[in-house]
Parts: C-alpha cells; structure tokens; sequence
C-alpha cells in the first residue's frame, strides 16, 4: 500500500531554500513570483500484512517522529 | 576526571576534540562508539562536528535515535557536562536536549571562516572563566546554524540567560552584518534552563592552540576543568 507524507515548513518559520529561490527565478526569467515555499515529499510503501490502524500508527509516528522537526516543520498525510 | 568524544557515523571533527583535550588541555579522554550505552566514568560527554549518518533528512536528525543518544539524554538529566559542537548542536537540539532549531543558513551558502563571538553568561560550566562580555576569536563551518525557535521560546532563552554566545563584529556588537548565517539575535549558542549542557555552531576545538589562528576556544574547555575540579 503506498501513502504519501509531505513535510512543509511551518508558515511561522522562515524558508531559507524558498527565498533564495524565489529571489533567482527573476533573474531566470520569471517575474511576477511573490513567494515560494520549499518542502519534503515522500512516497511510502507500507506492507500489506499490517492492518489498517497499525497501518496509520506506523505513518503517524514516523512522519512524526521521524520525517518532521516539530519545532520548524509540519506534516500532511495523503493515503492512495 | 575523564571526557568522552561521541563517534557517530560521519562525524568528522572527533580527532580534533580528542587532540585539544588530550594534548592542549591535558586532561584524559576516550572515544565513544555511537553503539555505546554506558557512559560509567565519564564527567564529560562532547558531540563533535561532521555530518553524523550523512546528515540525510535533517542534520541531527538521525543521529538522536543512535543507542549512544540514550545514555546521554540519561546522563545530561543528572546533571552532566555535555557540549554539542556544530553537528553536535545540531544533534542536541533534535534530540530536544536544547530548545529550538537550526535551519539553512540564510543564502543557502556553507560559511566557513574566522569570525568573532561575545561570551553572554559567566555563571555556566562552560563559561566561568570568561569575563562577562569577552570576545573570542574562532572560527565556524556549517551550511545548518540558522538559529530559530518561536516567539515565546526565545523570549524564555533570552530572559533565563540561556543565550552563551552572540554573533558580535571586533568591537563586541551584535550587528546584523556578521550575522554569518540568519541566525535569531545573532546567538551563536545556547545552554539548557540547568546550564549542564551547551550547543554551539563556532568550532572550539578548532581554536584551542595558537598554531590553529586562536586559542581562544580552549577556555570553554577550560571552564568545564574547573567546573568539574570544584566540587
């Protein structure tokens, strides 16, 4: 079964990989861009054998625990 | 009175640690594998600098589940000596040993270079030798050492005089032009509300003989001597 987690930095927490990168698409040729954002996208296979609630306390705690700095960070799980 | 040096896969500034406390302050110290729980003996525990695990996901952030981590957390709760260096900052402060976060320097650039830092307490383990206000000439190298923590979070540091170290120009004043990484008021390290454990990102060890360019650094190491030989 695959699950998706997207790790963003929290809207609070200052992006140093998005505003660098938003401060160079105008010099690539793309004005007009107010604000970018920067963040983690994995794709997890879980085991089929697992059922469903250990399912969700697996991706919970490792998104959690693993993933994401709570500190800075915050998480979105997306099930297929 | 004994030091250990933590050894973590990937860790790269663990000699440097040994040879300043072995060789340039003279005092005993062993290597410690990352695999190791049992801290027994030790009175001081540092985190070198490097890149421990290939500071894969977040720097730190897979270290903090390493056996080793464990005993340390154990050890700082009773009251030990625990310094992080650089990584070893970085390490504390997943581990939630120390409050806040280390984010990307501000320009995305690895800064490596000799800069100045002013000493903010002289009441912590790792600063009683200091003067109140003393500048130190020593050196960073890191691309992670932006330091951050919410609002309140940083309030509570500043006014528990947990902030060691600020980022300052030669004249000892935290301007924001040699912040060299973005970090928050310029702090270049912090100690826990005890004031047993210190993370850093400037490198000590780097600046603990003068063939090195400054030994400045050797006081912090200096300070934990005394604070350990006065009981």
């Amino acid at each position: 079964m695959n699950v998706t987690v997207i790790v963003t930095m929290k809207p609070t927490v200052l992006d140093p990989q998005g505003i660098t990168i938003q401060r160079n698409l105008e010099a690539l040729g793309f004005p007009g861009v107010d604000g970018v954002r920067q963040g983690k996208y994995f794709q997890i296979q879980i085991g089929d054998d697992l059922d469903e609630s250990a399912r969700v306390s697996l991706v919970e705690r490792l998104a959690g625990d693993v993933l994401t700095n709570p500190v800075i960070e915050e998480y979105r799980i997306v099930w297929e | 009175m004994k030091f250990g040096v933590v050894i973590f896969p990937g860790s790269n500034c663990d000699h440097d640690c040994y040879y300043a406390i072995e060789s340039v302050v003279g005092k005993p110290v062993e290597f410690i594998w990352h695999q190791d729980t049992d801290l027994e003996g030790f009175d001081a525990i540092i985190l070198p600098g490097g890149f421990s695990y290939g500071d894969y996901l977040r720097s730190g952030a897979i270290a903090r589940f390493s056996p080793v981590m464990g005993a340390v957390r154990e050890f700082a709760a009773k009251g030990g000596l625990v310094i992080g260096i650089c990584n070893g900052f970085q390490i504390l402060m997943e581990a939630g040993l120390l409050p806040g976060a280390l984010l990307p320097n501000i320009g995305m650039k690895y800064v490596c270079r000799f800069l100045h830092i002013r000493t903010e307490t002289t009441t912590t383990p790792y600063t009683n030798v200091f003067e109140k206000g003393q500048i130190l000439h020593i050196p960073i190298g890191h691309g992670e050492g932006n330091f951050f923590a919410d609002e309140a979070t940083l309030k509570r540091i500043e006014n528990g005089g947990q902030v060691a170290f600020r980022y300052v120009n030669d004249l000892g004043e935290p301007t924001p032009g040699v912040n060299p990484n973005g970090s928050l008021n310029n702090i270049a390290g912090i100690v826990n509300q005890e004031g047993n454990v210190l993370g850093m990102m400037p490198h000590p060890d780097r600046s603990s003989e003068g063939i090195l360019g400054s030994e400045d650094g050797k006081l912090i190491f200096d300070s934990m001597v005394q604070s350990l030989t006065v009981v």
